[in-house]
Formats: structure tokens, sequence, C-alpha cells
């Protein structure tokens, strides 16, 4: 039996079909639905970055709207709280419901611009370092380690201090410090990708360096790469709220979750829910921005060949 | 009594869009001291028959059988604990790779002896004592001084020379060696192939080889089962397989090979093709009918087995029987 | 000659490798001084086991890695660094393993077309034309044009790498082990394909192989490596009927042909093995030569001529004493 030059086997009986796999949209899909975790933290995170958008149609009344005759309105579900403001209001009568809404604006904001820059310096420097290796890896490897020594709280607080507090500055603080992880997940999956045989074969058609870079070494690393972005995306927003609670981050009258807890510590044993009421949103974000990084880790983590 | 009976034995892994039917009636049996070769390609079930007897299948394969004896101990039934009681102990596995089958962190004395203390009633030095014996019988020299060593420290050839003796360690009746020289280069495969026949008759050990090497079966084995997507499409002595193999896929399979002296260089090769089906779903009749020049219609109906001679048997309408062949 | 499409002379690659934090790092000659010369059209095979330097001699052809020293031309051309766009046009490789070969991120046809697309030609609709062209030459299903490298088998992998290879239509294709990562019935289709393609296209190999069965199946001449040199090149019948080195008789010795009435052979190689990175005076392959006589231990040999190659080994001379070169 002599195979033909041209042989294409469009014979199409069930038999002749290659093993079933499905498209890898469909695939991701079905095993993110198969994850609880992920499940939860996808429709916790979608619920409230929807909300945060929708803040100007959702909100019942203007975050910065002082209304002095109607200070430290408690709850709803308190004996003395009202309709008008579901969770209350602040000590200068600001509806709580509605600054916490915006509150999620400027804490998704810090997240993901954040996220930005540091998973762009990151991503250089780790793919860099993996790429091209010996001496480059070695001297991108000791900042990484420089960055590493730097306690990050100490170093944002005196950053913020020096630079002077804004949203801005919060933002350039900590996307200049948070890109070690970025850096160190992108090496080692860039080093994982540089010993398959498709680098190999791409350097041997001719592709130059930024091509094997951008089109087959990236493509291969997003994967790492978006559970870390998840996980520093949570990481930043914590970083936020402590600075803004330590009055170094976001300054008021900003909604920011991190300030409304600083301004509310005060009043802390008389009206706990000033606090525990931003508190609980910023874990709801974390969390739920967690069990997403958890989740994909698990959902992109490589079949078994079998 | 056989040493090994199995009886229709069936692994199902349980996979997001249905069940894949890995293995499905496999039956065979083995005497002591024979050796069974089970050849197949990757995909058909070769190597998880091979895990289904030594019960290491991970936890959600699902293995049934009419009977899977060893001993006439039912290892259906068998308790985990006498199942951990066999295995290392009466019947041994070897395993393909022996990179990542020694543990890099402890020295090949350690793992040597450490079979035989957790089975038998032995001292530490009389277990280093069979140690020493056992990795000179592989062709290990100075041994005594190789207990001491890490797994790193040795040669791929080495460290499957004592993945054997590992194996040796409790003297057991049934080897099972999953692709024992494919990692190798040639010239040490031929030689560890000379130690596992020396060693069996010297031990009267029974061996399960599996392999994809048709040139290693026809050099070593008594008796040959050759599987395709999951079962066993034919069963016979070495020697009547070679000279007249009568399954479709298995003549397939013999005419693919280049074989020095036989084959012409530069002609073309014989070759099955299409590709294996995908084992996930009911597969009613012969899986090979997609890629068999002689299939007809009635190959999707169920296929009896058929044996030209007791000791020879063929799940095929259209097998070459050597007296028609004649 | 002007048909000798690969040449090689005196080409060394040494490694420098770390012994550890406080020693000095030890210098590994994985190519040690092979000269080669590979004719328009014929297939010139390499064989050898692992850490024969098979791997890193491939990397050298490819422009993938510099040689220590010594010089590779292609049609002349020395292949360097610095023309890799022009060395790429004229040599491709096939990887063994089609699983790492392919991007699992990418569409066969951009797989395929990739060569098209570095070295700028044709437009969207050109290049289509010649990624379905080269499907049907290698026998791929153009229903599978949009697939990912995970919804095919291996033996539709390597059709996808020996595309991508020939789309260019280069001189030589580097051959690394192309079919010791696919199944039997694969192989067989893959080594046809590869003869097909050969005799239509008038392509010239590089084939490295350990499987010397396959080897004589395809090859015209070969060269057998060990610890990094030459120690015999042959014409394929020659080598064959007549090995002469005695690592050659042991590699031919070791093929397992299927037949039931022979046993395992008896190499008679000594399992013991030299050090690397340490050079002795003598012939490499002496601590496993089952000939090794008291010059092996002295002398490293020197390549004996042979109407049809040459054999680097003292015995391979009717004279078995050194001679002067």
């Amino acid at each position: 039996m002599t195979m033909p030059l041209t042989s294409t086997d469009t014979s199409q009986s069930p038999l002749d079909l290659p093993p079933a796999r499905r498209a890898p949209l469909l695939s991701f899909l079905s095993k993110g639905f198969g994850h609880g975790g992920f499940l939860l933290g996808a429709t916790l995170l979608a619920l409230i970055v929807v909300l945060a958008l929708a803040a100007p149609l959702v909100a019942p009344h203007d975050p910065y709207a002082q209304n002095l005759a109607r200070r430290m309105v408690p709850p709803v579900w308190d004996a003395k709280g009202n309709w008008a403001h579901i969770l209350g209001t602040d000590k200068l009568g600001r509806d709580y419901l509605s600054r916490l809404l915006y509150g999620a604006q400027i804490s998704l904001l810090i997240g993901t611009v954040t996220v930005l820059i540091s998973g762009t310096i990151g991503t250089v420097l780790g793919v860099c370092a993996g790429y091209f290796g010996g001496r480059v890896d070695a001297v991108l490897s000791y900042i990484v380690t420089t960055r590493l020594a730097l306690p990050v709280v100490l170093v944002a607080l005196a950053s913020a201090a020096l630079v002077g507090s804004s949203l801005q500055g919060v933002i350039i603080v900590l996307g200049l410090l948070l890109w070690d992880r970025f850096a160190v997940v992108t090496r080692s999956a860039t080093q994982q990708v540089m010993g398959s045989d498709f680098i190999a074969a791409a350097s041997a058609i001719g592709c130059s360096t930024p091509r094997i870079i951008l089109s087959e070494v990236l493509p291969n690393i997003l994967n790492p790469l978006i559970v870390v972005a998840t996980l520093e995306m949570a990481h930043a927003i914590l970083l936020e709220a402590a600075l803004s609670f330590l009055g170094l981050g976001v300054q008021p009258p900003l909604p920011s979750w991190g300030l409304m807890i600083a301004e509310g510590k005060q009043y802390m044993f008389f009206s706990p829910w000033v606090i525990a009421i931003p508190a609980s949103a910023l874990v709801l974000l974390v969390l739920a921005i967690n069990l997403v990084g958890d989740g994909l880790r698990d959902i992109t983590a490589p079949e078994n060949r079998n | 009594m056989a040493l090994l009976e199995v009886k229709d034995l069936v692994i199902d892994i349980p996979v997001g869009v249905g069940t894949l039917h890995a293995v499905s009636g496999v039956s065979f049996s083995l005497e002591r001291g024979e050796t069974l070769a089970i050849v197949g390609e990757s995909g058909s079930g070769k190597s998880l028959t091979s895990l289904a007897i030594m019960d290491l299948l991970p936890k959600r394969v699902q293995r049934r059988a009419a009977r899977l004896a060893f001993d006439g101990i039912d290892l259906s039934t068998i308790s985990a604990a006498g199942m951990r009681r066999l295995r290392g102990n009466r019947m041994a596995m070897i395993f393909q790779e022996p990179m990542t089958s020694l543990n890099p962190s402890y020295t090949i004395g350690d793992q040597l002896t450490e079979a035989l203390t957790c089975h038998r009633k032995v001292s530490a030095s009389a277990a280093r004592d069979r140690a020493v014996h056992l990795l000179e019988k592989v062709g290990i020299t100075a041994a005594a001084r190789r207990l001491s060593q890490y797994p790193h420290q040795l040669s791929g050839g080495l460290r499957q020379r004592v993945m054997i003796a590992m194996a040796l360690m409790c003297g057991p009746e049934l080897i099972i060696a999953d692709e024992p020289t494919t990692a190798l280069d040639v010239t040490i495969q031929a030689q560890i192939l000379h130690l596992i026949a020396d060693l069996q008759k010297e031990f009267g050990m029974a061996v399960i080889l599996i392999t994809h090497d048709l040139g290693v079966v026809a050099r070593v084995a008594d008796k040959v089962g050759v599987m395709y997507a999951g079962s066993l499409v034919e069963t016979a002595p070495a020697r009547t397989l070679f000279r007249h193999p009568a399954h479709p896929y298995t003549r397939g399979l013999l005419d693919c090979i280049p074989v020095p002296g036989r084959t012409v260089p530069g002609a073309p090769l014989g070759a099955i093709r299409g590709q294996v089906p995908n084992l996930i779903g009911r597969l009613e009749g012969c899986a090979f009918r997609n890629r068999c020049d002689l299939a007809g219609p009635d190959c999707a109906t169920p296929i009896p087995l058929v044996q030209p001679e007791p000791d020879h048997a063929v799940r095929c309408l259209r097998a070459m029987i050597p007296e028609a062949a004649a | 000659m002007s048909d000798v499409v690969l040449e090689l002379k005196d080409v060394t690659r040494t490694f420098q490798v770390s012994q550890g934090l406080f020693r000095p790092k030890a210098t590994l000659t994985a190519v040690a001084g092979v000269s080669l010369q590979v004719r328009r059209g014929e297939v010139y095979a390499l064989v050898g086991e692992s850490g024969s330097g098979k791997s890193t001699l491939a990397k050298m052809l490819l422009g993938l890695l510099p040689p220590s020293s010594g010089d590779i031309r292609i049609n002349g051309t020395p292949i360097g660094e610095t023309n890799r766009i022009a060395v790429a046009r004229r040599i491709q490789p096939i990887f063994q393993d089609p699983y790492s070969s392919l991007n699992p991120r990418k569409s066969i046809a951009d797989l395929i077309a990739l060569p098209l697309v570095v070295h700028r030609i044709g437009d969207a609709a050109q290049r289509r034309a010649k990624v379905l062209e080269l499907m049907d030459i290698v026998g791929l299903p153009r229903r599978l044009m949009e697939a990912g490298p995970s919804q095919l088998s291996g033996g539709q992998r390597q059709r996808v790498a020996i595309a991508r290879a020939l789309i260019m239509r280069p001189e030589v294709v580097i051959c690394d082990e192309p079919t010791s990562a696919l199944d039997v019935s694969v192989q067989a289709q893959i080594l046809n394909l590869l003869l097909e393609l050969k005799k239509e296209l008038g392509l010239t190999y590089f084939f490295i192989s350990h499987n010397l069965a396959v080897v004589e199946h395809l090859a015209d001449r070969v060269a057998v490596m060990y610890l990094g040199r030459f120690v015999e090149e042959r014409t394929r019948e020659g080598l064959f009927a007549d090995p002469r080195h005695p690592y050659s008789r042991a590699l031919l010795d070791s093929v397992l042909t299927p037949d039931p009435d022979l046993g395992v052979p008896d190499t008679h190689l000594g399992a013991v093995f030299p050090n690397p990175l340490t050079q002795s005076a003598g012939c490499a392959f002496e601590p496993r030569c089952p000939a090794a006589r008291d010059v092996c231990r002295r002398y490293a040999p020197h390549s004996v001529a042979l109407p049809d190659g040459y054999a680097s080994c003292h015995l391979a001379a009717p004279a078995s004493l050194p001679t002067a070169a």
C-alpha cells in the first residue's frame, strides 16, 4: 500500500474524526462553571464592577452632597434607620451607599491602572531576563532581588509623603512598586517556553527577536500573567486603602474605601457600621478578585497529556 | 493454576464530555517463568492495563474485571493493605523513566533497601547485603560504593539497572516492565534486555513487558498480546505471531517497520492510513475498521474471537488464518 | 566540487560547564573537529547516542548556535549570526517532538505561513494559496486550516512541521529524529512522505537519528558520531555490510529486527562511560571497546581512508599500529 502524494482523508466515518477536543473558549467556560470558587468570585466581581460603573445611575444621592442636619444616620436595619439612606450617612451627612458605590470606582480604577503599569514593567523585565539569559538575566535578577528587599508599605508611605498624596500619586507609587511578582513569574514562564522547539523553529525561519518575543513567547505566558495580574490587583487595592487610611493616599472628599474607614474610626465604638460597611466592601472585593485569580490558575493549568 | 489471570478487564475514565473506554474486555493469563509482551501504540491502553494489575490507577479511573487474580488471590476484592503487601513484594514494576522513578533526595541504598525492610523482617545490614548482591547481578561495578550515591550521580543506563535491582529486592514472582528500555540508547537497550532475560531464567519470574517496539518483542517474549484502541486484537506465541500474523492490524504494524535485510531501502514502507479512533463514548464493532483495507459493513457488529490454534486468538472477521493463507 | 550544498570544516563547539561554586569551570567539547560534505540530493544520516553531540551539530547547522571554531558553509556561503535570514531560506529544520515544535496558540494556517510572513513573500491571498498547496502536498486535510495544534494527532502535527519547513523550498532540510516521537504506524507514514517529497522536490536531507533501521532505509551516506567525534563515515551499503569501527559494529549489532528466532544480541560493550569533561590521550571509545589494545589507551586514532569513506580507529587499518599522519 503506497500513500499518494496528495492524500486527503476526506472519508468522514465517525471513527475518522480527530479526538474530540473542544474549542479553547468553550472548554474554558465549561471548566469555569465547574469551578465553584471561580464561579463565586467571578459573580461577585462582576456585580461590583457593574455597580461601580453604574454608580451615577444607581446611587440614590450625590456622594459629595453634605447635609449636616442628617449626620450619622444609621443604616436601614437599625431601629433609627430610614429608607432614604439605606446604609446611613457619615459625619458630614453624606449618603453612605452612594459613597460606597463611587468608592468602588476608585478602588477598581487604582487596581486596574496600577496593574497595567506594574504589569508592563515586570513583564518587560521578566521576559527580557528569561529570553536573553546570561548577563542580562543576572543583572535583571539583581534588580528584582533589590526590589524584593524593599518593604512595600514603608516605601509606599515614604514616596507618597514625598510625591504628595493624590489619586495619581498613589497609582504611580504603587505601579512603580508592585512589578516584582510579574517579573519573577514571567521570567520563569519565559524560560520554560524558551525550551520549546517552536522557539528554535521560529529562529530557524529567520524571525527577529521582537517578533519571537511578541508572537511566540508572549501568547504562551499569558495565562500565568493573568493570574498574577488579578492577585496584584487585589494587593494594590488593599495598599491603596491602607495608604488612604493613613492619610497618605487618596485625599478627601474623594470617597475611597480606605478613607471612609479612616474617617469613621473615631465613631467606631458608638456607630460600628461606619467602619464595618466599607471594610466589608473591601473584604468582598479583594476576596472576589483572589477567588478569580485562584480559579484562573486552576482552570488554565495544563491538562495531563492522556 | 496460572500465576496471573485477567478476564474481561475494563478501564473507564470519566472525562468532561462522557466516558473514555480506555480498556475494554482484555483477557489473558500468565504462567510462572513466562514472558508476555503487550504491544500497542500510544493510547492503546497497554500501560493502563499494567497499572490496573498493580492497582496503581489514578482515583477517578474505574476498573472492573470478571476475574483479576494473582496466584489465586482475587485482586478485585483484596483490601488496600493486602494489596500493599503484594506490591513491591510478590509483584514489582519497572517504569519507563529511570529519571523520574527514583527519588532524587534519597541515596540508591536507601531506596533499594526500603521495599525489603518494609515487607520482610530483615535487618538493615542484611538488606544492604542483598542490595549489593543485586547491584552486582545487574552489572553495576563497585556496588557497595554506589549505595551511598544519589540518582543524579548515575547515568541513564545505570539508573535503569538500579530500578531493575530495586524491583528484584524482594524476589518477586511477577515483574511488570513498562517500556523499560525506551528511554535508553540502543547499545544500552540490548544490555538491559539481556539482563532481564538472564535474571528471569535465574529466578523463574513471570514478566509482562509493555512496549511498542516489535523488535524487542520478537527477541524476548514467549507470547504476545497486540492491543489496539483498548482491546486485545490478537494473542499468540511470539513465533506464531511474527510468522503468521492473523489480524490486519498486526500485519500492518509488521509492515510498517523498516527491517534491515528485508525492506528495500528507499521503497515505500507499508503504512496504516488514518488514525486511532476517539475512545470517548460507546464504540460498537471493530475499532480498527476505519483503517483496515479488508473492512466491510459487518465489521460494525460485535466481533467474535477466532481461535485458529488453541493458544492463538484473534478478534477479526477476516483474520488471515495460517491454513487459509497457505 | 560544485554539487556540495553543505560543508563543515573542522567544526568544534565547546561549552563552559560549572562544576560547583568553588571549582573552576570545565570545558565540555560537544563537537570536536567535525568535517563533512553533503551533496545535493542525497540523504546524509548522522547516527549517535544521546550526548554524542548530534543536537549541538544540528543547532550549528541551523545557525542557532555559532561554532567555537571551524567553518560551516551552505552553497559556499558561511552560516553565521549576521545572515540568519539568508540562511533560513536555504536550510530548514524538522524537529523530533511535534508537540513542542508548534506554537500551541496559533492556527495551522498561521504556523505554515509564518516563513512567508517573516520573509515578506506574497500577499495574504497568495500565502493562503501556498499554504493550501503545501497542506495538500504533505497530506493534511484542508479542513484543518483553522484548527489549533491541540486538535491534531502526532502524525498530523509532524506534517504541519514538514509543510512549514518546505514552504520556502529550502535546499537542505535538517531532520532531527523526525519520527522517534511518533507511533510505529505513523512513523511509516512520515518516512514515506519524506522520501516522496525528496523525490518530487529534489531535497537534500541531513537526517539525524539513533534508529539504525530507519537510517538504513533512508540514507545514502552515514556518519557515526561518538562523544563529539565522527568515528566512521561511509556509504550506506558499505557501513551496513562491513562496519569498520567497533562502535559502529556495536550499534549495528544492537538493532533488534523482529525475528522471533533470534535472542537479544550481546554487544560486548563495557558499561563504563568516559567522563566527557576529561580528555584522555587515547581513543574516546577505548573504555567501552571490546577490542581495545594498549595503543588505543595511548594515542588518539587517525582517520583511516576506506574506498567509500573513513573510520577513525587503530584497528580499522590493515596495519594496527598508529601510522604517522
